[in-house]
């Protein structure tokens, strides 16, 4: 049973939740860069989390699937139509889906956001890198998937509820909103190691003043534009761990945040970091996007991850308790 | 040894940094190691992954697992690692140090695979000869690994080498180039932007995904630089994969 890609989309890749551990030899975790959506995608076929999903990046795929298949879709509003000789059809996005064999799943634009997440039941096998199925491009690992590609997955078996052909997908679907919420709103941000060696303005500019997204914000990082910051004095720093969500500030005075495929170390002052709460958020901003900052403490920072966290879990224990 | 040696800077809800030093200096990063090998030793349950760099030590931790009751799991941690750090029986400076992994790695000076050489040996007020033995005859450890997978950060350079790195740097620096900038030097795993002095070239893979052991250097490694010909580097360098 293959998943084969007719057209590979503008970049789209295979994630999971990444490779951990390997920093320490310069090896980045990688994995989906909006975490819950990527999990919720796997729940909705029943998956077990954390398996290898597609990571479609703006512009969707083409793909064939051989077999029957059970897929969902989530994260950006992507517009996916299912061509097949029975009949075709919009596929709704955030509930599991049934395609029969054949089918011709015709991702295109998103309306709003940066990454949609496709799972298919079984999971998209992978013999994947260091115990990931996990792309890495920055760091040379794997690559995107091109035309011709083909990927193995499990026949999906035909869940009795959506083998109407006229409406093969659940009759509930999740609410966005609480994953892919993109009305505007602040993002959280802690002070970092480097806060207090901003000048005062920009200590002040920071939290007060909108940043828009540089082109070419990546799987790497994003670059922010807006007041150039700077420190009070010249600071010496060597080379030391960094993380997701790490807000570094080149000498250029544009802070650059960092996202899932960054380089292990970096040796630029770290003015802030992002909230894990809102990195899924930062994921799905697009170029030009006008950001704001709010500052949270450490403490409060972990309380939100952890509320997060539990909410998903609830979530994800509803869906598996609907599932066919 | 106390405690109070260490500061503990939350990196994300689930990263710290202990902090041993601020500066490129052997003593330091000895002592990072050996606090490496302590908390490795020590086995802390939650832990995820210890990340040594020159002077500081990255911890990545199970947020879930730390978390609790009327305190964060960064403060739980910090608890816990400054009571293991407290232990002191532990020596500051690597006691493993003689039993580290001794490296080899082949290395084509000048020429065509290291393109910066004479330029160096002139900054260096020296001839290329001098520079090649300089570079080749001293022993390196692994301060840590980085910038990119299995980019050896080494320590042990020769001071008259120590150079201010190129004004411009370069956009690609091809995959092999053994290059030294400031008191380092580094192996460029692959192609990769770099703005240090190319003086020569390794035919050996420093990492390939696709290997059981991918990353031929590991932090904490003694490495030498062993100088072979054109003619040997050629007969080394495997086709390109």
């Amino acid at each position: 049973m293959t998943l084969q890609v007719l057209k590979p989309g503008l970049l789209t890749t295979l994630q999971d939740r990444g490779r951990h551990g390997l920093a320490r030899f310069g090896i980045g975790a990688s994995g989906a860069m909006d975490r819950p959506c990527f999990e919720l995608a796997n729940t909705l076929v029943g998956n077990a989390c954390g398996m290898a999903a597609l990571e479609i990046t703006l512009l969707g795929p083409v793909v064939r699937f051989s077999e029957d298949a059970l897929v969902a879709l989530t994260g950006a509003a992507i517009a996916a139509r299912v061509e097949h000789a029975a009949g075709s059809f919009d596929l709704p996005l955030w509930r599991p889906v049934f395609l029969r064999a054949g089918s011709v799943l015709r991702m295109a634009g998103m309306a709003r956001g940066v990454r949609s997440y496709l799972a298919v039941a079984g999971g998209l096998r992978s013999a994947g890198w260091m115990e990931s199925a996990s792309v890495d491009l920055h760091a040379g690992i794997g690559r995107a998937l091109v035309a011709g590609d083909e990927l193995e997955y499990d026949s999906g078996h035909a869940p009795d509820g959506l083998r109407d052909e006229s409406r093969p997908w659940a009759s509930w679907s999740l609410n966005p909103a609480p994953w892919f919420a993109l009305e505007p709103r602040p993002i959280r941000l802690v002070a970092g190691s480097h806060y207090q060696a901003l000048d005062a303005g920009a200590q002040r500019a920071l939290f007060e003043s909108e940043f828009s997204v540089s082109a070419g914000c990546n799987r790497v990082g994003m670059r922010l534009s807006g007041p150039r910051l700077q420190l009070a004095g010249p600071l010496e720093l060597i080379s030391e761990p960094v993380t997701m969500g790490t807000v570094q500030l080149p000498p250029a005075g544009e802070p650059i945040i960092l996202m899932c495929e960054h380089p292990s170390t970096g040796g630029y002052p770290r003015i802030a970091r992002v909230a894990a709460v809102d990195l899924p958020l930062l994921a799905q901003q697009r170029p030009g996007a006008v950001l704001r900052f709010e500052r949270i403490d450490g403490g409060t920072a972990e309380h939100l991850l952890i509320h997060q966290h539990q909410r998903l879990q609830e979530l994800c224990a509803e869906i598996r308790r609907r599932l066919p | 040894m106390q405690a109070s040696a260490y500061q503990f800077e939350a990196l994300s809800e689930s990263m710290l940094l202990i902090r041993v030093g601020s500066t490129i200096d052997a003593g330091c990063n000895a002592r990072v190691h050996a606090l490496t090998d302590r908390i490795d030793a020590a086995a802390v349950p939650g832990l995820i992954e210890l990340v040594p760099s020159y002077a500081s030590l990255g911890v990545r931790y199970d947020v879930l697992y730390w978390a609790g009751q009327g305190h964060t799991a960064f403060e739980a941690i910090v608890g816990v690692l400054q009571l293991l750090l407290q232990e002191s029986r532990f020596q500051q400076d690597r006691v493993a140090l003689a039993s580290a992994r001794q490296i080899e790695i082949p290395v084509c000076y000048g020429g065509a695979q290291g393109v910066d050489l004479d330029a160096v040996a002139r900054a260096c007020d020296m001839d290329a000869e001098a520079v090649i033995r300089c570079h080749s005859e001293a022993r390196y450890s692994v301060a840590m690994l980085g910038f990119a997978p299995g980019f050896p950060y080494l320590i042990g350079l020769d001071p008259r080498l120590h150079l201010a790195r190129r004004g411009e740097p370069r956009l690609q620096v091809p995959a092999g180039s053994v290059a030294i900038g400031g008191a380092q030097t580094g192996i460029y795993p692959r192609a990769l932007p770099g703005g240090w002095h190319l003086i020569g070239t390794t035919p050996q893979r420093l990492f390939d995904p696709d290997a059981s052991k991918p990353c031929l250097l590991a932090p904490g490694d003694q490495v030498r630089f062993q100088r072979i010909s054109e003619a040997q580097f050629a007969a080394m360098t495997m086709p390109p994969r």
